[in-house]
């Protein structure tokens, strides 16, 4: 896949990471503020897909990118399943009971395994929105081959 | 709270995605993993089924306990009748995994099927257990978005238009379903099945709630593949890998289906006599036209797949007759009874046809064709295959002492003593319409060898496709030992109990 003109690749380098900084912050404040795991995994894959939308990407790089983000997929979901069972062993045998202390309200660091949660949704959602789009491109430059 | 309730989702969908994690570090862990993971469900669910009482055991998820009796947080509900159901996906789903190990070999990404048949198992688990609607869509779609997936592995043209034809079939019916929940939503400001049940006792808008149940009604109704919204089965469950269709047509349109309306039809709506003709209508029609749209066909599993059609009217129809009488208030024991059977024969169903897809796919995969004409006399070379498959067929076409005819037998007398002459002697017919398609079936492909025909190379079918089929072929003759008075008062009577007491099971989770 073919890059796109040095203006569209000098803007990229500079709002790329501010999008990916934001999604971070919407993930971190999602028991907070509006927003969450979803959301700002959303924006996390939206900072990646437009590095490969401007900058242009191998074949083969494509293939590899696609497989790693397919790890973190997989491996969001088993932490949040992860923790929700602890819930079972350590909760009172509750199934996605909240039993770390839930500290202040409005603190960042509060409200238990909420921002874990939240954490493993994010990291889910990005990974998997981009293996999605990942995916595409792949089918496509395969068609073109 | 039983512990083990949420470990029947938890377990399923961990194991897929840790397949897909270490299956590309380690060869053959897909099969294996998998095939755990099935055990422990089909432990779980038999170790639940034997040792809950009669009661209702509610799960409540994250520890939420009801506010002036109203209940918040999601609810996981294991009663006599679920634990029936998860039953029997979690049996033909482990003999379906045997089954996969060597049938699957010949094909290439192992890893996506194991994960995605997980994450099928842990759909229906989810569905069954599930205490209110919205979650009952959300498990329903993970397994039907799955099942959309697997139909199209061989990605072979016809797999494709099959997956396609499923997909937006199965799209619309979940849009409907949707919309349903959303209409319920709004006037009962409920979610929780049983919830919803208290609000609709103290008043109901009855034209409101009639188009709700339609819509519920055709949703479901396309999902259990009863007759005007069947248009999808015969493609997917054909075009399918065997053990998957054995799946689907063994499980999937059983819990999905035909075991969400029955849940929200006796436990959710009141029952009203108007949407009971309507149920046992579609039961009878699905029932006759199935038999006759499966009577023509020659590829083996697209006759399977419509007699799947013929066989879910049975259950549907004798369902239908338990909310008649229930809906007129007469004969409950009678209602009863015809529920009683209806649950039987979908038991039973689930036995049979799986065993004869898996039959199917064994013939397949050994002489590498579905159209009956191409076969004749593999009686000689394949004779655990056909030795099963007799067996299935006699069951489906309820010949005693198999666990079909009971299940028929049941159906008919209730039929018979609820006044519902017609559809007994319907029932009976198809029975024995049942019975020449499938002796169609045994002698084209086991028997009648022509003589001008060159045998064929056949490959030997390897061990763990004979253990399932073999493993299936006893359960069919097991299963019959559920009409035993003693054990189906075990057994299926607390199901059809729960079922025709209306209120028990929102007053058992409500606890007014």
């Amino acid at each position: 896949m073919k890059g796109m003109t040095i203006i569209v690749k000098k803007t990229t380098q500079l709002i790329a990471g501010m999008i990916f900084l934001y999604g971070i912050y919407i993930i971190l404040h999602g028991h907070l503020t509006p927003g969450g795991g979803f959301a700002g995994g959303i924006i996390l894959a939206g900072s990646f897909i437009l590095l490969i939308l401007a900058y242009g990407s191998d074949f083969l790089i494509l293939v590899r990118k696609e497989s790693g983000s397919t790890i973190y997929e997989n491996l969001g979901v088993l932490v949040f399943l992860f923790l929700a069972l602890t819930g079972l062993l350590f909760g009172g045998r509750i199934f996605f009971a909240n039993w770390l202390p839930h500290g202040t309200p409005g603190e960042l660091i509060s409200a238990g395994f909420l921002p874990l949660y939240n954490i493993c949704v994010g990291i889910e959602v990005a990974a998997s929105i981009l293996s999605i789009f990942l995916a595409l491109i792949i089918f496509k430059e395969e068609i073109l081959k | 709270m039983n512990p083990l309730i949420p470990l029947f989702v938890a377990v399923p969908l961990a194991g897929a995605f840790l397949i897909m994690i270490l299956g590309r570090f380690i060869p053959f862990l897909n099969r294996y993993l998998a095939a755990a993971v099935l055990l422990f469900l089909a432990f779980i669910s038999f170790w639940s089924l034997l040792t809950e009482g009669a009661d209702a055991s509610v799960y409540r998820v994250g520890g939420w306990e009801p506010v002036n009796g109203v209940p918040i947080g999601i609810y996981m509900v294991h009663d006599s009748f679920s634990a029936l159901v998860l039953c029997i996906i979690s049996l033909i789903g482990l003999l379906s995994v045997i089954y996969s190990m060597s049938y699957m070999a010949g094909y290439t990404s192992g890893d996506y099927f194991y994960a995605l048949f997980c994450l099928m198992t842990a759909g229906m688990n989810g569905v069954v257990l599930s205490g209110d609607i919205f979650n009952i869509f959300v498990f329903l779609e993970i397994s039907a978005i799955s099942s959309y997936a697997l139909v199209a592995f061989g990605v072979g043209k016809n797999e494709l238009e099959a997956t396609l034809k499923y997909q937006v079939m199965g799209a619309i019916a979940s849009f409907l379903i949707l919309f349903a929940i959303g209409f319920i939503y709004w006037k009962a400001k409920t979610l929780n099945i049983a919830d919803i049940r208290v609000a609709y006792e103290e008043g109901h808008d009855r034209s409101y709630y009639l188009l709700v149940q339609l819509m519920l009604l055709t949703g479901f109704g396309v999902k259990a593949a009863v007759i005007p919204f069947h248009a999808w089965l015969p493609d997917a469950h054909s075009s399918a890998p065997s053990p998957i269709s054995a799946m689907l047509s063994g499980v999937l349109i059983k819990a999905v289906g035909i075991y969400v309306i029955i849940r929200l039809f006796f436990n959710m709506f009141e029952i009203t006599e108007g949407i009971s003709v309507l149920i046992t209508t579609l039961g009878a029609v699905s029932m006759v036209v199935g038999t006759f749209l499966a009577i023509g066909q020659w590829d083996i599993k697209r006759l399977l797949a419509y007699s799947s059609i013929s066989q879910m009217g049975y259950v549907v129809m004798a369902v239908g007759i338990g909310m008649i009488l229930t809906a007129r208030g007469v004969k409950s024991d009678v209602a009863a009874l015809a529920i009683t059977g209806g649950i039987f024969h979908m038991l039973n169903h689930a036995a049979f046809k799986g065993l004869l897809f898996l039959n199917a796919g064994a013939i397949e995969y050994s002489v590498g064709t579905r159209d009956l004409r191409q076969m004749g006399g593999l009686a000689e070379t394949m004779p655990v295959t056909s030795a099963t498959s007799f067996i299935g067929s006699l069951s489906i076409s309820g010949i005693p002492p198999f666990n079909g005819f009971f299940s028929k037998l049941i159906i008919i007398v209730a039929a018979v003593m609820g006044h519902f002459y017609l559809l007994a002697v319907l029932a009976a017919l198809v029975s024995i319409i049942t019975l020449a398609y499938f002796m169609k079936f045994q002698r084209y492909a086991f028997y009648d060898r022509q003589p001008g025909k060159t045998v064929q190379k056949i490959k030997k079918v390897p061990a763990p496709m004979l253990f399932s089929m073999i493993v299936l072929a006893l359960v069919c003759l097991l299963l019959s030992l559920l009409a035993l008075p003693s054990l189906r008062d075990a057994i299926l009577t607390p199901a059809a109990d729960l079922l025709i007491d209306q209120m028990k099971y929102s007053s058992q989770i409500t606890g007014m």
